[in-house]
């Protein structure tokens, strides 16, 4: 009877601990998520609050009481906010689609042709993810600049396309598709390209989303080439597009209008994001490296 | 087979072309302008080749310290921000109610860009006439005082960019770190919790064991993006890094080759080389460290 009780006391203890445990957990994984929030919901505040009631609030308020879209219009009409987003989704759409293009058709020769030498040239591919692109910038950089490509998007875009991962990640993804559909093809007459373009890329198309979607992502936040290669503002991207307004925008305390730029910047990443999280979180842990 | 051969070479030439000449032949310049002593990009002239270029590279004040905030930079945050994620991930996995949310939550700086959000946290720091900025706000509710972090001293101007740089990659080394904890067996915990084993000796005998490859993996590429840190940095202490003391490697390869300062494509290179040294240094070594810490049975 005694032992029973024990044992009763002992269940509940632990049960109560486990509830402890439970609620700290999340506790502190509320924290952390807030910690990551707060500078979007900080951003997006400051960006509603008009130029002088931010700078009235010696201690900045967490709410305010008279939103303006006043910075909105700021952002649009004193710094030329449109045209670095006009530059970037030129540039991005360009890169990707480029990229997209040249690794297809490599990927498809490694995964289904026959050709002497496949294996070594497939190695060379292999060892060139290892060069940084730190090392290759800079005759990049004197290349573009002798052909006198600076303060273009032919300039920005070329060197941007090659990405070996995506051709390894593309060719492995092609190799599962079974070879007999491509004997069938062959049988029934017709071409590789045929073939590469109704079956096989249909077939693909989750690898092939994921590395558009990752390449989006990279473009969009590209910063270190667009800023060594152009410096007429009309060929900024939006990331050189902060920068400068952040050095020599609307004044350099008008943080309100920086606020609403760099909010209308991360937009469209954010509702991408949103709309895809599931399958950028699966490509960025299949492929994805940062930090 | 020579028309399939012919063919096969016809799909990989815009790749080779491409790489050829945005990569592979890069790769030997960079080398090539590295020994070229006095090498003038104007006239296209150099005295003679040599080891000159490393041994200024190497005296530079500029480069020394960029040397030291580098690698003070990935000693600080890369334990910190492993052992974060880990810490996360094992939160994460351990609740089963808005699990999701927290990971879609936790993953958003992943996607966004750092020079953006670089400039809030900048604001969030500094220190102007009208506030002293949110963050030295807190720090006196607590009973600290204000610190100017943005123009202020060094270990405050290195605290934000650890910060900064923690906030960048975590959401990386959280998404894989997930993943590989919610990949181990359960009959595995199964059993520990049959035997009567605590949780600490789980997590210390099975889960780190069974997840330590992937912790790997995070380390090394944790390490090697840690030395190439430079756009963070720019976005919260703007383009001069030289002047706020708090300039990279690469932030020294690129103000060598561009920009007030630029022009000299060949101490760039010097400089870029000795950064490829010292990341593939430290990456051998983590490979031989791995082979005595990382469990590979099962």
């Amino acid at each position: 009877m005694n032992e029973d009780m024990n044992y009763q006391k002992l269940g509940k203890t632990a049960k109560a601990g486990k509830k402890v445990r439970s609620g700290i957990t999340y506790v502190l994984l509320t924290l952390w998520a807030l910690i990551v929030l707060f500078p979007f919901f900080w951003m997006l505040l400051t960006s509603v609050k008009s130029y002088s009631s931010y700078n009235s609030e010696y201690v900045p308020k967490l709410y305010t009481l008279s939103p303006t879209l006043q910075n909105y219009a700021d952002a649009f009409t004193a710094v030329p906010l449109g045209r670095y987003f006009f530059n970037t989704i030129v540039f991005t759409v360009l890169t990707t689609a480029l990229m997209l293009v040249v690794s297809v058709l490599a990927a498809y020769a490694f995964a289904r042709l026959k050709f002497r030498g496949k294996d070594l040239v497939f190695t060379c591919f292999l060892a060139l993810m290892m060069i940084p692109n730190e090392l290759v910038i800079i005759t990049n950089f004197t290349t573009i600049t002798n052909w006198n490509m600076r303060n273009t998007f032919i300039g920005l875009i070329l060197p941007s396309v090659t990405s070996v991962f995506y051709i390894y990640l593309l060719k492995e993804n092609f190799e599962q598709v079974p070879e007999e559909l491509y004997k069938a093809a062959k049988v029934d007459g017709t071409s590789d390209l045929g073939y590469l373009l109704r079956v096989l890329l249909p077939i693909c198309r989750p690898t092939i989303i994921t590395i558009i979607i990752l390449k989006v992502i990279e473009c969009w936040n590209s910063y270190v080439w667009p800023r060594l290669i152009t410096d007429q503002q009309a060929y900024f991207l939006v990331s050189n597009g902060i920068q400068e307004i952040r050095e020599n925008g609307f004044g350099r305390d008008n943080i309100p209008a920086m606020m609403a730029a760099v909010v209308v910047i991360s937009l469209p990443l954010i509702v991408l994001f949103l709309l895809f999280h599931k399958k950028i979180m699966e490509g960025v842990s299949r492929g994805g490296t940062k930090g | 087979m020579g028309r399939s051969n012919k063919k096969a070479w016809l799909y990989l030439l815009p790749a080779i072309l491409f790489l050829a000449l945005f990569m592979i032949y890069p790769l030997f310049d960079v080398i090539i302008y590295s020994f070229e002593e006095g090498y003038n990009s104007a006239s296209q002239t150099s005295f003679g080749t040599g080891l000159y270029n490393f041994r200024y590279v190497l005296r530079d004040p500029y480069f020394l310290q960029a040397l030291g905030n580098t690698f003070l930079l990935v000693l600080i945050t890369v334990p910190v921000s492993t052992c974060l994620a880990l810490l996360i991930s094992v939160g994460l996995n351990s609740i089963k109610p808005l699990k999701e949310l927290y990971q879609t939550v936790y993953f958003l700086p992943y996607v966004t860009n750092t020079l953006a959000v670089g400039l809030v946290f900048m604001i969030l720091f500094k220190r102007t006439p009208y506030s002293d900025g949110m963050v030295n706000l807190l720090l006196q509710w607590f009973g600290g005082s204000s610190v100017d972090f943005i123009d202020g001293p060094y270990w405050a101007k290195m605290t934000v960019m650890c910060l900064y740089t923690v906030w960048v990659v975590l959401p990386f080394k959280i998404l894989i770190l997930t993943s590989a904890l919610a990949s181990v067996n359960p009959d595995y915990y199964k059993a520990a919790r049959v035997d009567g084993t605590s949780s600490w000796r789980i997590f210390r005998k099975i889960t780190l064991p069974m997840i330590s490859p992937m912790i790997f993996y995070l380390v090394v590429t944790g390490f090697i993006g840690a030395f190439k840190a430079y756009s963070d940095e720019v976005a919260i202490f703007g383009t001069n890094l030289n002047a706020a003391g708090m300039n990279t490697i690469v932030g020294y390869v690129y103000d060598m080759l561009y920009g007030d300062s630029g022009g000299y494509p060949s101490y760039a290179s010097a400089a870029a080389l000795i950064l490829f040294a010292i990341v593939l240094t430290i990456t051998c070594i983590n490979l031989l460290a791995s082979r005595k810490t990382v469990y590979r049975g099962a």
